[in-house]
């Protein structure tokens, strides 16, 4: 436990990532020397409570923001240094997003919207694939609809698929449920883990919702910039008991 | 409410300022109109007092030939020799001039050509020896010329050179022996050439005889007003004579270059009315915009209690305030463009006309500001009233209120369109009087019907012409941006649109002209050469008429016709009629056929005229008429034919003989048969050597002839290509705002596709796809309507002679490029701003 198995690579990971954001009398570390790696084929979640800095970690994980001192890898990628372009390419072709809401081009029908980043690439989705991720979250008869047309739920649903039609080395998704119903925001959870636990696809959910994390198979917890606490195959309440026990070491 | 509508205008200070400079660009021209007319009035006023400072009266004779209706310039006529003699009798006359001067001295430089004067007249008159020398002395023989120092410049000529001199008569030699100036060291008046000649000179080529003069300079003794001497000298001469002051003189005469200036005043202001109502559009759009975007807090000041009226006097306010800065602005615009081109004109073809100082009169001022204000109103009024529509429950609500349907304004647009094009109709057909008002209100409320019909075709052809970007990921994306919102690319194509219909428009009028002409020149013209030359002022070219005579002597060639053309009062009324020197080459070469009488013969003393036209005046054959033309006593004509008249060829016809006392005696135009098995190159160079010493025209082919007569269609089309320049500038700023918005209201999509991997130089391509679908939509209505337009006006100017209906296929493709490129010019400053969009702030939601 805690170590990665023999011969796997992390499929993302960060080395004592510092994030500072403005400066003087405004200034705010929003990451403290974190270091974690997210295991290919695992569903990890990040929690913590408001403010401690998982967006931001995510952020700098998923290559959308510069890190301050510290390495973050992507595969074997090292991402500092690399400009625009490539930072582009690299999540373009190795990384999925699934935000909490305005996921979707509105005038894109759902099913282009799935294939948009294979589009921007130039790539063509792979068939099978595409159709099996479409049946698992069960979009078939809407692929026609604009997303004004969908509910919230399977909006979500549509992110999903978009995020991982092109199969990426990870899949990040920060409070992707966070907008929705308890029941609709147990099947996209739900979805997430059969992707993980099927096709071995890398997931990293960003949530403060212990329920949520309890589909993980890992939990990160971070608190004020540092991570606290880990925990594997969690459930609702040892997650709740986690946070529990980190909240009195923070008042006590 | 006041700190609440300034605040937020603060915000906006970008769109707003480009919908500003709509206005700016209207006003200023109509301030720089204003000035113009002003500044160079005055100064032309100033020139011609100066020309008559030593005149202290003018007699002149009462023209035979006075102004029509059809012909706003009577005909001089010439007085004769005695009553110079009379004048200078009269009581306080110390001293009476007779001066022979007319317009019609044509020097040839020392380039061969002949010296242009772009507009000023060009004088030929008698030495009177009051104008200070610079070189030489006054011409003392009948070979010997004096000219003003400006003049001799430009030709190239200096004292003891020959110089060749067209005048009434053909190139006639003479020695340049004196050149002079003008009082202030000025080296010509307004940029007049003056070519002086001895008295006997003068009366023979300028006015057409001996002792006759064109008008007696008279000076006042000492102590004699000039007002009592003119009555007494208009006492003395009786009728047939006009008498004036030298004020008064100088007053009529600066009439005339201002008539050329209220021309000039009018295209100003044409193009005023063209940024003013493109302009319109775009403010428009902008107070649509900017009242959408502030819906909540517009409905928010309605829940706390805001009236309706002041929900529009916020809106309106705000339109106010840049209405009157735009105008002040435009207002220093235009009077600086007024000075600059008032600075310009003043030195057309070398003249140096004194500028009086730059005048702005408080019309141009109030002028200016009102018509700025007003238009940014009007145009803010719709807006404003939708604000007020806004309920205050609309504070509470998430989204913007839903994009209306659109059959409301289709329904409008359809209707205002049919009643812009009535009113057009009627204006063509020409009931009624005021018919180019008609016309041109007609083509507005078009183009504001066309305007309102946008929206609706839109959707379809935006998504058509999109198609063609479809070809990559980003075209795609931009084309369906294009047709999100119906409404706003619409008023931006159609302001687009209005400059693209209009040149497309007059291009439509120019190229069927063209056509027709090229038809009736193939069609009636059995000539394998033309002599002509390009019309380039009042006065046409003319060629030596022994030319004529000359060429029909060459072997090869079998006939030809040549005409001259002058204004004449026939039978007491005025009407344009044409010497011809040969009538049985014209039957042959434009096929006359004669209905009585005979069309193979026309000696001295002999007319035909057509059918139509004997009808009309009651004429017929054997008849005898009195015609009096420009120069010379009564002719009494007879009729000895009258013909089928045709485009051609119709009115009346005279011999060479009786026109050799037209104003202009020498032919215009020459047409040659070649004989068959005879070379047309051969002829032609012989031709050309004869025309040598008559460097005004040219011989050559039919096509040569159409274009040669053409050739003043690139002028107007250059004018309205600047015309077009202006509506397409407009137009930008309206693409520019469009697209700056929909970056701004779209940041979080630009955000998620630059998550998911849309690289910066495809979201650039994103946005530029989008601005050159709504330019290449805006000029394809243009297009479309301006074909529309010109074939309206080619059909109701059948009658006119314009038969062909051409339609300019390669100028209408080279718009459509042309509103591409605009579109990628639009594009750039938006595109940078889409590719910069931060990501992480763009996605983040709270
Ligand atoms: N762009 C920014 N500029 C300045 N400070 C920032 C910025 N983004 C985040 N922060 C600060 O960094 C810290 C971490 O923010 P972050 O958004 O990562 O928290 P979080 O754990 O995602 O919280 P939540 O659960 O509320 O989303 C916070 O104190 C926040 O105020
Ligand atoms: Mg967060």
């Amino acid at each position: 436990m805690g170590t990665m198995p023999e011969g796997m690579t992390a499929a993302a990971r960060a080395v004592d990532v510092w994030k500072v954001y403005g400066t003087g009398e405004a200034q705010v570390v929003a990451l403290r020397g974190v270091n974690v790696e997210l295991e290919r084929g695992r569903f990890t979640a990040i929690m913590g409570p408001s403010g401690s800095g998982k967006s931001t970690l995510m952020h700098c994980l998923a290559g959308l923001d510069a890190v301050t001192r510290g390495e973050v890898y992507i595969g074997e990628t090292r991402l500092a240094g690399l400009g625009d372009a490539r930072l582009t390419q690299l999540r373009r072709e190795q990384v999925g997003f699934i935000f909490q809401q305005f996921n979707l081009l509105p005038t894109l029908s759902a099913e282009e919207n799935i294939a948009l980043p294979m589009a921007i690439a130039g790539r063509k989705p792979n068939r099978e694939w595409l159709d099996a991720v479409i049946d698992t979250l069960g979009l078939r008869d809407r692929l026609r609809h604009r997303p004004s047309q969908l509910s919230g739920g399977q909006q979500q649903r549509v992110a999903c698929a978009r995020a991982l039609v092109s199969r990426p080395d990870v899949v990040f998704a920060d409070e992707p449920t966070g907008n929705l119903d308890s029941r609709s925001g147990a099947e996209v959870l739900a979805f997430l883990r059969n992707s993980a636990r099927e096709y071995g696809q890398t997931i990293v959910l960003v949530t403060h919702d212990p329920n949520a994390a309890s589909y993980a198979d890992r939990v990160v917890f971070l608190a004020d910039g540092h991570v606290v606490a880990e925990l594997r195959d969690p459930t609702a309440e040892t997650v709740l008991d986690t946070m529990k026990r980190l909240d009195a070491m923070v008042l006590g | 409410m006041l700190r609440a509508t300034f605040s937020s205008m603060l915000q906006r200070k970008l769109r707003l300022t480009l919908s500003g400079l709509a206005v700016v660009l209207g006003v200023m021209f109509v301030a720089g109109a204003f000035v113009l007319t002003d500044t160079l009035g005055r100064s032309f006023d100033g020139l011609f007092t100066t020309v008559y400072s030593k005149t202290d009266v003018e007699v002149t004779a009462k023209s035979k030939i006075a102004a029509s209706e059809a012909s706003h310039d009577e005909v001089p006529t010439p007085l004769p020799a005695s009553a110079v003699q009379t004048v200078d009798d009269v009581p306080g006359v110390a001293v009476a001039h007779g001066i022979a001067m007319a317009d019609g001295a044509r020097v040839i430089g020392a380039d061969g050509k002949i010296v242009n004067s772009a507009g000023p007249p060009r004088f030929g008159t008698n030495w009177l020896g009051d104008q200070p020398l610079r070189d030489g002395h006054g011409p003392q023989a009948d070979n010997q010329v004096a000219m003003n120092a400006a003049l001799a410049e430009t030709a190239g000529l200096k004292v003891g050179d020959s110089v060749g001199i067209l005048t009434l008569q053909p190139k006639r030699m003479f020695t340049l022996v004196g050149i002079f100036g003008y009082d202030g060291g000025k080296d010509s008046l307004g940029g007049a050439q003056v070519v002086a000649f001895t008295e006997p000179v003068a009366q023979e080529l300028m006015l057409g005889e001996r002792s006759v003069y064109s008008s007696i300079d008279v000076r006042a003794d000492d102590g004699v007003s000039a007002d009592t001497l003119k009555g007494r000298i208009a006492s003395k001469l009786g009728d047939g004579y006009v008498v004036k002051t030298g004020a008064e003189a100088a007053a009529e005469r600066s009439a005339g270059p201002k008539e050329f200036l209220s021309f000039f005043n009018k295209i100003l202001l044409g193009f005023a009315g063209v940024a003013l109502f493109v302009g319109i559009f775009l403010i428009v759009n902008t107070f649509s915009i900017i009242v959408a975007q502030r819906t909540r807090e517009l409905a928010l000041l309605r829940a706390v209690g805001a009236s309706r009226r002041q929900m529009v006097g916020s809106v309106l306010l705000e339109a106010l305030v840049i209405g009157a800065l735009a105008s002040l602005v435009g207002l220093g615009a235009g009077i600086g463009v007024g000075a600059l081109l008032a600075a310009v004109f003043s030195q057309v073809g070398g003249g140096d006309l004194a500028l009086a100082g730059i005048g702005v009169p408080l019309s141009a001022v109030i002028g200016s500001l009102a018509v700025g204000i007003l238009v940014t109103l009007i145009a803010a009024a719709i807006p404003a009233l939708r604000a007020a529509r806004i309920p205050p429950v609309a504070a509470l609500t998430e989204a913007a209120t839903p994009d209306r349907p659109l059959t409301r304004v289709t329904v409008a647009g359809g209707a205002v369109f049919a009643a812009g094009a009535m009113l057009l109709g009627i204006g063509l057909t020409g009931v009624g009087d005021a018919t180019l008002w008609t016309i041109l209100g007609g083509v507005l409320i078009s183009f504001i019907g066309v305007a309102l019909l946008t929206p609706v075709i839109a959707r379809p052809v935006v998504g058509a012409v999109g198609r063609l970007f479809a070809w990559s990921v980003p075209g795609k994306l931009g084309r369906l941006n294009s047709g999100r919102n119906p409404r706003r690319t619409a008023i931006t194509a159609a302001a687009l649109m209005v400059g693209i219909a209009l040149i497309t428009g007059i291009t439509t009028v120019l190229s069927s002209t063209t056509a027709s002409l090229t038809k009736l020149v193939n069609e009636q013209v059995q000539a394998d050469l033309i002599i002509s030359g390009e019309q380039s002022g009042p006065r046409p070219p003319t060629f030596d008429p022994a030319v004529l005579d000359r060429a029909a002597a060459l072997p090869g060639v079998d006939a030809v016709a040549g005409a001259s053309f002058d204004q004449a009062l026939v039978d007491g009324k005025r009407q344009s009629v044409a010497g011809v020197n040969d009538l049985a080459a014209v039957k042959r070469i434009a096929s006359l056929r004669a209905t009585a009488g005979t069309v193979d013969e026309l000696s001295a003393g002999q007319v035909v005229l057509d059918k139509d036209l004997a009808a009309k005046a009651g004429v017929t054959l054997g008849q005898r008429i009195t015609t009096q033309f420009s120069r010379g006593a009564p002719h009494t004509l007879t009729v000895t034919g009258i013909y089928e008249k045709s485009e051609m060829v119709n009115g009346w016809l005279v011999s060479a003989v009786d026109a050799a006392d037209f104003g202009i005696p020498q032919p215009v135009q020459g047409y040659l048969k070649v004989a068959d098995g005879a070379s047309v190159a051969d002829v032609r160079t012989q031709v050309t050597a004869l025309l040598a010493d008559s460097p005004e025209v040219t011989v050559g082919d039919r096509s040569e002839f159409v274009k040669q007569q053409t050739s003043q269609f690139d002028t107007v089309l250059a004018m309205i290509q600047i015309l077009l320049a202006l509506a397409i500038l407009i137009a930008v700023l309206g693409i520019v705002n469009t697209l700056a918005l929909s970056v701004l209201e779209r940041t979080r999509e630009l955000g998620l596709l630059r998550a998911i991997g849309l690289r910066r130089a495809q979201t650039m391509r994103m946005v530029t796809v989008e601005a050159v679908v709504i330019s290449v939509f805006g000029a394809l209505l243009g297009v479309t309507v301006g074909a529309g337009l010109g074939t309206a006006v080619v059909r109701a100017l059948k009658s006119e002679g314009i038969t062909q209906l051409a339609l300019p296929w390669t100028q209408m493709g080279t718009y459509l490029v042309l509103a591409a490129f605009v579109g990628v010019l639009a594009a750039v400053l938006p595109a940078i701003r889409a590719a910069r969009v931060n990501v992480l702030t763009a996605i983040a939601y709270e």
